[in-house]
């Protein structure tokens, strides 16, 4: 691609907002207790992977970590489903009365975490959901917002925020197309 | 990323490597749906299914209708003893009315080989081949690959032994068009009379002398039920012949590799194909194949509902 390109955050950046996050959803829900890690496909799964990692650092337990893939809860797409393939939606374990962190990469119109959460409620009747994310690049189209945010970055529409990983799923770096 | 481009599916034929390969990754992944509590996504709200169904099936008819109901879609099942086809309707006439009521999808299976080709330029909806004729039976040869990736993870390099009335049979046509397709070698046996002459150009085919000759280090041996509705009289003196050329049983069932899987179309003759033991043997994964059944009729109605219109 011939566009511009600056990279917001790098590895050690995202790493930090990541062990933030994890301090903010101990102290919000005061301890592990309960709480679930569930992670957007694709991205979403694999900075979910790396909340629970620092949690495990922090407090000592292990969290339960789950993903989602919304291909089948989309509303973008009326009439024209896409034709990819669908992703593995992977939740080994009951959602009743947990406390849902629900994770993303970027948070953008919201249209996937509305997905996402009518996903979720098909596996049983969580206590809440919370919302994390990496990114929030503003332009809501549906009243929701985040509970934990690696950083706010304001944006245009005609810009595209991406977060890069690597073939290990590490998150490498948040980057801008203009 | 791989997209499915057709707005039919009538036959493996029909369908790239890719094409295969995308359906059974989707149906590995909308599996998970069939253990869910609540058994639904809502991915095809609003869409109206008809299953038209000019043959006898349970298998097939309702997982097609579990695989649409599970997507939300809206099925409607016509069996032909109870329709307009007993009074002489035809199938162009009976399709315009169906499409005058607006379906996405038409399932159907019919006698005629090819009569969905023919119903294809008829409709604007898409049309999916639930077995026409001794033609394909392309949700069946999905499925069975699909069994046959759970077991092994792979489909490249398999040895696969298909055994009885190969050219009567759908399920036979299918598999092989598929397997070859996906790096498969196979090996069919049957009694000359029903081994359609000229099979083996269609690829790594292979038409063995006798079933030891097929089933010798399988890793999968698929057995096919005796069609007596299709086949008439005249092309095996009886069954009990039948089954002691061409019969699955506990002792050529060594032949094959010590894991290897068995597996069935259904409906089962039970002591005419297969014994009794090894249908209900460790080997027989027959209830999985019905179990995937669900998932890959769903990844069938997804993608063709996804697909481009008009290719």
């Amino acid at each position: 691609m011939s566009s511009d390109k600056t990279v917001l955050m790098d590895g050690a950046g995202i790493k930090r907002a990541l062990t933030r996050i994890a301090h903010e959803v101990l102290e919000r829900n005061k301890g592990v207790s309960d709480i679930v890690l569930i992670g957007i496909r694709s991205g979403g799964a694999f900075l979910a992977d790396g909340i629970a990692q620092q949690i495990s650092v922090i407090e000592g337990g292990e969290v339960p970590v789950g993903a989602v893939d919304i291909t089948l809860y989309r509303d973008d797409c009326s009439g024209q489903l896409p034709h990819q393939a669908v992703g593995k939606t992977e939740i080994p374990f009951s959602l009743e009365g947990k406390k849902v962190i629900l994770v993303d990469d970027v948070l953008y119109t919201g249209r996937t975490i509305r997905a996402a959460m009518d996903a979720l409620m098909d596996f049983g009747r969580p206590r809440c959901i919370q919302l994390a994310v990496l990114i929030d690049r503003g332009h809501r189209e549906l009243p929701i917002r985040a509970d934990f945010v690696g950083r706010n970055v304001p944006t245009s529409l005609k810009e595209n925020v991406q977060v890069i990983f690597d073939e290990t799923n590490q998150p490498l770096e948040v980057v801008l197309e203009k | 990323m791989a997209e499915f481009k057709h707005k039919h599916i009538i036959a493996l034929r029909d369908l790239s490597k890719e094409d295969i390969e995308l359906l059974i990754s989707t149906a590995e992944s909308m599996r998970e749906i069939n253990n869910r509590d609540i058994k639904k996504v809502p991915t095809l709200r609003g869409k109206t299914i008809i299953n038209l169904f000019y043959e006898a099936s349970t298998r097939t008819r309702t997982s097609f209708e579990i695989a649409g109901k599970r997507l939300s879609a809206d099925t409607v099942n016509i069996t032909t003893s109870s329709s307009s086809a007993t009074k002489g309707e035809t199938l162009s006439d009976t399709a315009l009315n169906l499409l005058a009521m607006k379906p996405d999808i038409i399932v159907m299976r019919h006698s005629v080989s090819g009569s969905h080709y023919f119903l294809a330029n008829k409709v604007n909806c898409s049309i999916i081949n639930a077995g026409d004729g001794a033609h394909e039976h392309p949700s069946q040869g999905l499925l069975d690959m699909l069994t046959m990736k759970d077991r092994y993870g792979r489909l490249d390099g398999l040895k696969v032994a298909i055994v009885g009335d190969i050219t009567h049979s759908r399920v036979a046509r299918s598999n092989i068009q598929g397997l070859t397709k996906l790096g498969s070698s196979v090996f069919l046996a049957g009694p000359p009379t029903m081994l359609p002459p000229g099979v083996e150009k269609l690829g790594n085919v292979t038409v063995c002398s006798s079933m030891n000759e097929a089933l010798q280090d399988a890793d999968v041996v698929m057995m096919l039920r005796i069609q007596q509705e299709r086949q008439g009289k005249t092309l095996m003196p009886n069954a009990r012949e039948y089954s002691r050329y061409f019969g699955l049983n506990p002792n050529n069932i060594k032949l094959a590799k010590p894991n290897a899987i068995v597996m069935h179309p259904g409906p089962i003759n039970r002591g005419v194909e297969m014994s009794s033991s090894t249908v209900d043997g460790e080997q027989s994964w027959i209830l999985k194949q019905v179990e995937n059944g669900v998932a890959v009729r769903m990844a069938m109605l997804y993608h063709v509902c996804g697909g481009e219109m008009g290719e």
